[in-house]
């Protein structure tokens, strides 16, 4: 009943995100991090890995779902996506780690205690591998402006006298190589 | 970096990209353009189309081979989503493999035991498994590329489905070309070309359907 109501509020985010709703996004991925994380930490403490790399895990979860929210669609249920993304995303992170994935890996909705907040709250915080050092270019100037700094779209835009349109385009490019550099890391 | 300030970051981004069934809608434009211009410029149909279009065992081969392509479509759209309902998209394929296995009954109760082995062997058995993969290349590339805008969590599914799309497509073609019409034939040679076709694209699934 929780899990219907919490993940039918999901799907209200998800659609006026789609829609350009820049706050109900932000609100979405905020309340998905905690239960990535207690997904992420629960899956890899059952295959006996270390559970430090799960904020490493987490943001590229939420990077995934990000890139590709173009696959959700609003007559689907969004549980059962972000669980099938979550699931592919461990699975391949353990696999680039030279684990074989063959451990059952739960339903998301099994692995979320909701809040618990606190303790999760510091996780968020925690520095994770810093991928992002590794984006070349304009591109990674304006991810690091942006996520390290601290910047907004504006304050980007003024400070590199580009258009935020341009700037804009720049960052989404700059997500879509940080995926990519994800994915080609053994480790 | 930290996952506050990351998510901070993914808000910032608005671009969303195309959807995957826009995506595939595309890719079917693209593919059978260019299926349609190779299989003209190869084979194109056989000369007595108009009275083949007359026979029963003519049009089967058109009902079956869409039947593949439609069943290959709704199920590369559905494993393009995480989370898509493929098992049921795969049940469809039961439907093309039923019409064969009735036609197939059929034919062998119509047509005497001495003429069974002639009409499956045919003429153009060679041609046919040369023809359907080399008519499917296109389709398929567009197919795999199509894929790539979406979100597929089984990439050698996913590929193997785009295999069925593109050799569908090619096998509706082709069977305007081929004179050898009997089901004996179609069960047989049809759908080892498409089997090739399908490994082809579980084999490169994998391979460029990764994100």
């Amino acid at each position: 009943m929780a899990l219907e109501g919490r993940e039918r509020v999901w799907a209200e985010w998800m659609t006026a995100a789609l829609a350009g709703d820049e706050p109900a996004y932000h609100r979405l991925l905020a309340a998905l991090a905690p239960v990535l994380r207690a997904y992420a930490r629960r899956t890899l403490a059952q295959m006996g890995a270390s559970t430090a790399d799960a904020e490493d895990i987490v943001q590229e979860t939420l990077l995934a779902i990000h890139l590709h929210r173009n696959t959700w669609r609003q007559t689907d249920p969004i549980g059962p996506w972000v669980t099938a993304i979550a699931r592919y995303k461990l699975i391949d992170s353990l696999r680039r780690r030279g684990r074989r994935a063959e451990v059952a890996i739960d339903d998301l909705a099994d692995a979320l205690p909701d809040g618990g907040a606190d303790q999760e709250e510091e996780l968020g915080r925690r520095q994770v591998i810093r991928l992002v050092d590794r984006l070349e270019g304009r591109q990674g100037a304006i991810v690091r402006a942006i996520s390290l700094e601290g910047a907004d779209i504006k304050d980007t835009a003024a400070k590199f006298g580009m258009s935020e349109g341009a700037v804009r385009v720049a960052l989404h490019r700059g997500l879509k190589t940080l995926a990519q550099l994800y994915r080609a890391r053994d480790g | 970096m930290k996952t506050d300030d990351f998510i901070r970051t993914l808000a910032a981004d608005r671009a969303v990209a195309i959807r995957p069934n826009q995506a595939l809608a595309l890719a079917l434009a693209v593919g059978v353009a260019v299926a349609a211009a190779v299989f003209t410029l190869t084979l194109g149909p056989r000369p007595d189309v108009a009275t083949a279009l007359q026979t029963v065992r003519f049009l089967f081969k058109f009902v079956v081979t869409i039947a593949v392509f439609a069943a290959g479509l709704r199920l590369a759209a559905a494993l393009a989503r995480p989370g898509g309902d493929a098992v049921s998209a795969a049940r469809l394929l039961l439907v093309p493999v039923a019409l064969m296995g009735a036609a197939l009954a059929i034919e062998l109760v119509v047509v005497p035991a001495d003429a069974w082995m002639p009409r499956l062997i045919g003429y153009n058995a060679a041609v046919c498994l040369g023809a359907i993969p080399l008519i499917a290349l296109g389709p398929l590339a567009a197919f795999l590329l199509a894929l790539r805008s979406g979100a597929p969590t089984a990439p050698a599914r996913a590929g193997a489905a785009a295999g069925l799309v593109a050799a569908g497509l090619a096998a509706t073609l082709y069977a305007s070309h081929c004179a050898d019409d009997s089901p004996l034939f179609v069960a047989t040679w049809y759908s080892l070309a498409i089997a090739l076709v399908v490994a082809a694209g579980a084999w490169l699934g994998p391979r460029v359907l990764r994100w």
